[in-house]
Order: C-alpha cells, then structure tokens, then sequence
C-alpha cells in the first residue's frame, strides 16, 4: 500500500493521498484520494504497466452523518507548583460527509485489493464527486446506485437517472437518517392507535 | 425521450429510409414477459427488426435488502442472504459468512470446509443445468430441455432438502463453519448422484451442442469483446466466455479450493454459443471436485467453538470478500463500529454488473436474439434488484 502510494505520488505531483488504517483481522487499508485528481489517479492505477487495475470490482456509498468522537487528550498542567500530566476527556465534533469505496483488482497481473474513497464536502449542497465511469464500465450502474440511494452526485456520469427507486422519488433511502414514510396501506381496525393513524393520514374534512 | 421526436419534423422527408416503414419505434420489452425471467424491463428501439437502443430497467423487486440487513444483527440477515439470488442460496450464505469470517478473524474446520465446497458444487450444477434449460425455452424449445434440467436439479434439490431442511432457502451457513451435519447415508446418495451427472450432460449434450437451430440462433450473435468485458468488471462464466483466465477458485483460493484438481474452461469468441458451451464444460469441472471432496470428506467438528450465534459484535473495521459464486463474482462489503449490527453492508451483484454490456451486446441484432442474448447473461432479478 505505502508502495503504490509512493507511485502514484511520484507520477502525479501534487495529488493528495491519505491511507486509512483498519483494525479489523482483515486489514484492509483503503486509499483515501483528493477530488480533484480521482480521475487522473484512477487512469493512472489502470494504466501504469506493473499495476494494472484493470477491474473495478465494487462500488458503494458510505453516509457518515455528524458524529460526536470523545478522545482522550493529554494536558500538561502546573499543580501547586509541580508540572503534571492529566488526561482529558475531549469532545469533537466531526462533520458529516458521504463516501464512494471502489474495490480494485487487477484481472492481468491477479492481485489486488486497492481501495479508493472519495469523499464529499458535506452531505447536502457539497454532494458532488468526479465519476469514474469514463475509466471503468462497470461503474456505470453501481454509481447510478450510489446517486439513487445515497444522493452523491457523479459529474461526469454518462447516464445519471435513478436506478431502483421510481422516478420523482424524493428522498435517499440508505441515508443514516432517513425515515420511512408513513404510507402504508392498513386494514382499518378498531384499535385507537390505528384509527388515530387513520385520522392523520386521511383527515375526515379532506373526503368530502 | 421519445426517439421519433428527435429528428426535426420539417425535415421529415429528408430523413433515409429505412428497413420497415422508415421509423424508428420504441418498444419496451417487459416488466411482464415470459423472457425476462422475473420482472425486468427493456427499452429496446427498433429500426425495422433490428435493434439500435436498449436500456434496462430494473427495480420492480427493490426492497433494500441492505437497509434491512443494516437494521438488524449479523446472523440475522444470514436467512436474507438466500433471497438474494434465489437459484444458488448456499454461495450466497458463503459469500457473507466469509465476509465476516474476514471480520472477526473466525477459523472454519476442515470438514465445515468441505461441506460448503460440496454443497456450493452441487449448487453450481444445479445453476448451469437450469440456466441452460431456460436459455433452450427462450429460443422457443418449449419446455423439453428445461424439463430435462429439472428433473437433475431435483435431485440435488432432494439432498439440499434433506442435509438443510429446506429445498431452494437453505440458510445453511453459519459464521465459522455450518449449522448442522450430515444425515446417515448423505454421503452415499450424494455420490450417487454425481456420478449419474455425467450421464445426464452426455445425454443433454448430444441433443444439444451440435443442434442446428441452436447454433444457427447462438453463434455470432451477441459477441462480448474481451477487453471490454474486462473494463466493465463482467464476471463468471460470462468473462470465461470471452476468453479471460479470471476464476476467484483459482485467483483468490478462498476456502480449500486449492487442494482439487480442476481446469477453468475458457471460450474465444465471446458469442452467445461460448456462453452457453462453458457453462456445460464447468458443469464437468464441478462434478470432478465434487468427487475429489466426497471422497475426502474428512470427520471432525463442523464449526468454530469460538463462534457465537448471538450478540456478535465484531471489533470495528470493514471488510470486503468475495467468491466464485456461479453467476460470477458475488461480494459482500462489510463495515463494523463494534455494534451488533453491521454499520455499513452492501451485495456486490454479479446479475446486476453484468447487465452493463447488454446493450452492447444487443446492438444490431435481431429483436428476437435480445431474448437470447439476456438468457445467456444469466439473471435472477432478486439479486439484481436487491
């Protein structure tokens, strides 16, 4: 991973790259790419003769609503006199934003996985991220997908409707706060609850 | 977009003619017709008989099978995963308990291992026959070849039955090995049955592989270039079809595939016949590993004791596996923030990646090979609609 890194740095000067660790026993790091050269690199993990990231496996959103993170901090402090070390509870709040993952493998050279993320500024009007389908086909559904259910928009996306969900359909559902709405069809009981629901849903002044 | 609407009306007269009347017509093909093989549809223009436009629609059976995994624990969503693609519910159970095996570091046992290779063969049998009969029934052989795959894939459904307790929604597998072990005689009617399968393929394919209806309705038609098969991530028997050496038993060896002995068949044209040619020659393959695993079934326990059915609440991380499942690569992508029920968890359908290139496919064909062409994709709406 440090090694591809190294390399897409060299060939392409001033690209942002971080690499996000993973504690789980799988130990998959993924690569985390700034947007403005997410096209070029991807060209480049195609493309470069000893990589070949010919395949695009799988493509997904990921939400990440605002999050509370508590860490512990150290303070040095003076305490009558005496310099000592505390630790400190810290509150921060990390700002919500929304992700596309692509697994990469190589069908050529048969190895892989490298993972990308792309990340949005936040998760309502900054929603935009450059698509990758002009390098891989077979992003075309999966971010299609991603735009329908998350809401991420794809510049650069040849064909970008909703996928799943019909058409004039106005919210994303696999959002962290998404709510359901409250439409179904019921069998009309005579328990209070049901009837109140009756009564919010079709309002009795509304059927005359 | 209606596509008559695109050409200028004063410029009518202007326009070529073409075959049929001269216009272009819109056609969809579906959400009901007996060749989509489940509710799908296709927005096919036509010019005269001849495609020039196709878009599939799907979502009909959308019911957000990741949602309601993420709404409830690990093992919850473990019978779900048999929904997914309804034909080959134990790779879809392997494929997701691998992923979380991945996750939380769990050892399989040897025989929980060789008991997921068999049964995911069997599947794979099963898969192959059927898609192959159902491909015959879409090019107008009504019903025959499919009741001959049938009557092989009851067989192996009766096994299914007795070693699960169900014939088509297994739920077999359970995080680090399987729920339950085998029946008295399993292994002997299991042995029977295999060794019978080449009987059948010898039968079905003397009817079948030098026809000349189907070659004349299968060959060069809907030819797959290899690389940009590749480039639109198909997988499966598909992208063997074409010609790529990409086999997750072979690359990947999850599970014990490397201990069996097994070619991976590839085609070179690409066409539809070398779709329908691999998958009868993987068929074979999968009957020799199923020899090599019945033989050498060894005893011992069939699951983890570090697996816990309850409360599993894996350290946080994420997680991506993937396997040969027998419509091409199924995946499960996984993250964890050390709850008890999956924060992200997302299906990689091999149906839904494949249906990228059936335009490309289609184009300038025959409207009656698009019936052929999807046949030889073969989908299973549940998996792509998810």
């Amino acid at each position: 991973m440090e090694d591809i890194k190294a390399q897409i740095e060299s060939a392409l000067p001033g690209v942002r790259l971080d690499i996000l660790p993973n504690d789980s026993p799988s130990g998959q790091r993924s690569l985390l790419v700034g947007n403005a050269h997410a096209l070029a690199v991807a060209r480049f993990l195609r493309d470069a003769p000893d990589l070949r990231f010919d395949y695009c496996s799988n493509v997904t959103g990921v939400d990440w609503p605002d999050a509370e993170l508590t860490g512990k901090v150290k303070v040095k402090m003076l305490l009558d006199g005496v310099e000592k070390e505390f630790e400190e509870v810290k509150k921060t709040v990390r700002p919500g934003f929304l992700e596309a993952v692509y697994h990469l493998y190589s069908m050529e050279k048969k190895h892989g996985p490298v993972i990308l993320r792309l990340r949005t500024g936040n998760r309502t009007d900054d929603n935009h991220l450059p698509s990758l389908t002009p390098v891989w086909r077979s992003c075309e559904f999966q971010e299609r997908e991603i735009f329908d259910l998350f809401g991420i928009v794809f510049d650069g996306h040849p064909d970008l409707r909703r996928i799943l969900m019909w058409e004039g359909f106005k919210d994303f559902p696999m959002r962290k706060d998404y709510v359901e709405p409250d439409d179904y069809e019921y069998e009309p009981t005579a328990h209070d609850e049901v009837l109140a629901k009756a009564r919010r849903q079709f309002p009795p002044e509304a059927k005359a | 977009m209606s596509a008559a609407a695109a050409i200028p009306s004063q410029h009518w007269e202007l326009v070529p003619k073409r075959e049929g009347d001269g216009e272009l017509l819109e056609v969809a093909m579906g959400p009901h017709h007996p060749s989509t093989h489940g509710v799908f549809r296709m927005d096919v223009v036509l010019d005269g008989e001849r495609v020039v436009k196709l878009k599939p629609v799907f979502g009909y059976l959308h019911r957000n099978h990741e949602k309601i995994a993420e709404s409830t624990s690990y093992l919850g969503s473990m019978p779900y995963t048999d929904r997914l693609d309804y034909f080959c519910s134990l790779t879809n159970n392997w494929a997701y308990a691998l992923a979380v095996e991945k996750l939380t570091g769990l050892q399989v046992p040897e025989r929980a291992d060789y008991l997921r290779v068999i049964t995911a063969e069997l599947t794979r049998l099963q898969n192959h026959a059927c898609l192959v009969g159902f491909l015959l029934q879409d090019m107008g052989a009504s019903g025959t070849p499919l009741m001959y795959a049938f009557r092989e894939r009851e067989k192996i459904l009766d096994l299914f039955e007795s070693l699960t307790g169900a014939r088509m929604m297994c739920n077999y597998m359970r995080f680090g090995g399987c729920r339950c072990d085998l029946p008295p005689g399993w292994l002997e009617q299991a042995k029977k049955v295999v060794d019978e399968t080449p009987r059948f393929l010898d039968e079905f394919e003397r009817f079948l592989t030098d026809n000349e209806i189907l070659m004349a309705r299968t060959q060069h038609v809907g030819v797959l270039r290899r690389d940009l098969a590749i480039n639109a991530g198909v997988t499966g028997p598909m992208l063997r079809a074409s010609g790529v050496n990409y086999d997750l038993r072979k690359v990947d060896r999850y599970g014990i595939y490397d201990r069996f002995q097994f070619r991976v068949p590839l085609g070179d044209h690409g066409d539809t016949y070398d779709r329908y040619m691999i998958r009868v020659l993987e068929m074979r393959e999968s009957v020799k590993i199923l020899q090599q695993a019945l033989a050498a079934i060894p005893e011992g326990p069939i699951i983890d004791p570090k697996s816990k059915l309850r409360g599993l609440r894996p350290k946080t991380g994420e997680v991506y596996a993937r396997i040969e499942a027998p419509k091409g690569e199924l995946g499960f992508y996984l993250i964890s923030d050390g709850g008890p029920k999956p924060y992200r968890y997302r299906v990689r359908p091999p149906s839904l990646v494949n249906l990228t290139v059936l335009e490309d496919m289609c184009l300038g064909h025959l409207v009656a090979d698009v019936v052929v062409i999807l046949g030889s994709v073969d989908i299973v709406m549940g998996e792509v609609d998810r």
